[in-house]
């Protein structure tokens, strides 16, 4: 007889999430699906609200990237008001925005995956967790939770507070940098770096273990998309968008912001809350891409920072063929990242500009449209704004980085699920593993939701003894 | 507005909080505490404006009596006995604040004036840590049609200081209140907006006076705004010198 099974809550990821099995007669998996049961609702009730609110109002969308949010946010505001900031705000705008990548990726890495990598999949649940890794490799735990608060810290000398910081604002940011802080900054960021090396050099020792899992956590072939420096670099705040395909070749290069609805559509499933981007020319699902840590390392044609290209090298060589096709491989990619985060800001944080006091570019609504886009830890977000004269929001529409990974994530939890789940003899290591793909996305679950039409819902209304009396249908 | 007494003015003797107190007869209580170092809360009562006791954030108890009274709009008499900050009261304001949370859309976190609003301020000083009533969640337009300035009905409280102060300081009487109970709402000429009225001076002093982030600056973003609390001391003292 064909059952479901229901992974729920999916643990040790940003937000409420289940997993459903479908399962057939024999106990194999049939289909697999990922739900995000969340509703936020943030398009809807910003509009009316004036643009100025935005970054602000938006970062509120997440507690772990908010700084994401408030940048691209303050990036489509920019364009409201049609200015280029100056150089300095966009600097420590940089910064703040590498600060955060690195306080996310080790939040992803060290606390929700580390336990999967170290503990073993099968492990007793009660300890795979960033507790059970303080009991087996403390070193390595103390290490994760320093990383965040070096990225968690830089993020507060900024902005004031570590998490929401009301600092970006149309036009620019709110308050220069003064040397002392720039100093406290940079005396953090060798010690980061200390531990990010090792952490990446330990973690390579472990990739022969997991060659398994690499060949089955979601690898398939599918487009990458991320954002593109002038020359091709990676790049977090600004650029391009760049795709390329399963093989390498470069399908799309060098868009410019404004041309996103060219090359991405959205599709709506009545199963989840989140959207399903895809790459609009290929149509949906065959546009399938994904965005993020894996995708920005298999577009760029280099880092530019000396060890992370050196990390970024030796990430080429996971697999025979390129671009690296394994999801699993998200991990490798986000340490990598870690490494070119300190060694940015380390750069950026060295140039004398930035201590400039003209921060911020005043001017009022100058147009009614604006688009924002940069790379958040998770991938590319995209903030699209409409304003009236007065400028009060009428229209927005955000694509978050975990939603383009959507189709991914589900193809990811259906070719792991097939692999490792077997319904005749089901074990609980083997549902971690179904989890465990999820997390490779690091998905954060708050920031993308979003809802179409009406939801379908029925409601039943039965009597004490369980007979139907009443019911309800929408949808 | 309480009328003025006659220029040969009494002093009495009373008591506040069991302290004693002299002042003369045509003070009002709050005038008196605040004056000593007694911080009465209050949200529509300010120094320069008329008095107007909307808000009851200011309700003292007198002994004797078997009411609440505000101490804005009650004056000082002789041998009275006002308490201030009796559990009673504490547990009232705590209420009324709550109340004017549940009313409207007062999200801190994301207004312009979150850090320097009154409103804010007075739920950490009354120590409200939860609403227990549930939100209204009406929906309230923004109207930011004017040039300088905006008003945002989502954070009004109805304390009228902007009526007020655009009446009897600058006179010209943009501002007004429309509707009754819940439905009120403040509105500028005769319902029109603000950008469009003909009797705004575009002074601003509704902006400064306003205790939330119902009227700001345009320009702001989330924690921006600061109100000017200065000016209205200096201007009536200013008035009464002439």
């Amino acid at each position: 007889m064909s059952r479901t099974i229901a992974i729920e809550p999916v643990t040790r990821i940003e937000g409420h999430a289940r997993i459903t099995l479908q399962l057939n007669d024999e106990g194999r998996v049939d289909d697999a699906r990922f739900h995000l049961t969340q509703f936020r609702g943030f398009e809807k009730f910003c509009e009316g609200r004036p643009y100025r609110e935005m970054p602000a109002l938006t970062a509120r969308t997440c507690g772990i990237c908010p700084v994401s949010h408030l940048l691209t946010s303050a990036k489509a505001c920019d364009e409201l008001l049609s200015v280029k900031i100056p150089p300095a705000a966009e600097k420590l705008r940089r910064v703040m925005n590498l600060a955060q990548l690195l306080q996310s990726h080790a939040l992803s890495f060290f606390h929700l995956s580390s336990p999967d990598l170290l503990l073993g999949w099968d492990s007793d649940p009660a300890r795979r967790n960033i507790f059970g890794v303080m009991t087996e490799n403390p070193a390595m735990a103390k290490d994760g939770i320093r990383l965040r608060q070096i990225g968690q810290s830089i993020i507060e000398m900024l902005g004031g507070k570590k998490v929401h910081p009301n600092w970006a604002v149309p036009g620019g940011i709110v308050r220069p940098l003064s040397e002392e802080t720039r100093e406290a900054m940079r005396k953090l960021l060798p010690e980061g770096l200390v531990i990010a090396k090792r952490t990446y050099a330990f973690y390579k020792t472990l990739i022969p273990q997991f060659a398994a899992e690499a060949e089955t956590f979601g690898n398939f072939p599918t487009m990458f998309l991320s954002l593109v420096s002038a020359k091709g670099n990676l790049e977090h705040y600004d650029g391009w968008i760049r795709i390329k395909d399963a093989k390498g070749n470069i399908v799309e290069d060098m868009v410019p912001t404004e041309e996103y609805p060219r090359i991405i559509g959205e599709a709506v499933e009545p199963f989840t809350y989140m959207k399903f981007p895809y790459y609009k020319p290929q149509g949906y699902p065959r546009g399938i891409y994904r965005v993020g840590p894996l995708a920005r390392l298999n577009n760029c044609n280099s880092c530019g920072t000396p060890f992370a290209d050196v990390a970024l090298a030796e990430f080429r060589t996971l697999q025979e063929s390129r671009p690296v096709t394994s999801s699993f491989h998200y991990h490798y990619a986000r340490l990598v990242e870690i490494i070119y985060a300190l060694e940015s800001m380390d750069r950026l944080l060295r140039d004398p500009d930035i201590l400039a006091t003209r921060i911020r570019a005043r001017a009022r609504s100058n147009r009614d449209e604006g688009i924002g886009i940069a790379e958040a830890p998770r991938g590319l977000l995209i903030h699209h704004y409409r304003i009236d004269d007065d400028g009060l929001m009428t229209w927005m529409n955000l694509i978050i980085a975990t939603g383009h990974n959507n189709l991914a994530m589900n193809q990811g939890v259906k070719q792991v699920a097939q692999e490792y789940v077997d319904g005749s003899k089901l074990q609980e290591g083997m549902l971690n593993r179904v989890e465990a793909v999820i997390r490779c996305f690091d998905p954060c679950l708050s920031c993308a939701s979003h809802a179409f039409g009406q939801m379908p819902m029925h409601i039943e209304l039965r009597d004490a003894d369980g007979h139907l009396v009443d019911q309800l249908k929408r949808g | 507005m309480i009328p003025t007494p006659a220029t040969n003015v009494r002093v009495v003797t009373f008591k506040i909080d069991d302290r004693d107190f002299s002042a003369r007869e045509d003070e009002t209580i709050i005038q008196v505490a605040w004056e000593n170092g007694i911080r009465i809360p209050s949200l529509c009562y300010l120094e320069g404006l008329s008095v107007w006791g909307a808000c009851r954030l200011c309700v003292v108890e007198i002994v004797g009596s078997p009411r609440l009274v505000s101490s804005c709009s009650t004056r000082v008499a002789e041998g009275m006995e006002i308490r201030t900050d009796t559990e009673p009261l504490q547990a009232y304001r705590r209420m009324i604040l709550e109340l004017l949370f549940s009313e409207r859309n007062h999200v801190c976190s994301v207004c312009v004036s979150n850090g320097h609003c009154e409103l804010q301020n007075l739920a950490q000083q009354c120590g409200m840590d939860h609403v227990r009533i549930p939100y209204r969640n009406a929906a309230y337009q923004v109207d930011s049609s004017h040039d300088l300035f905006r008003v945002d009905h989502n954070r009004c409280v109805l304390c009228t200081r902007c009526v007020r102060v655009c009446d009897e300081i600058e006179g010209a009487h943009t501002w007004d209140s429309m509707g009754r109970g819940i439905h009120t709402q403040v509105i500028t000429d005769l319902n029109r907006p603000w950008g469009e009225s003909d009797s705004c001076t575009g002074c601003g002093k509704c902006v400064q006076v306003c205790p939330t982030g119902a009227l700001v600056q345009q320009g702001t973003s989330v924690g921006e705004m600061h109100k000017d609390r200065q000016f209205l001391p200096y201007l009536s003292r200013m008035r009464d010198a002439q």
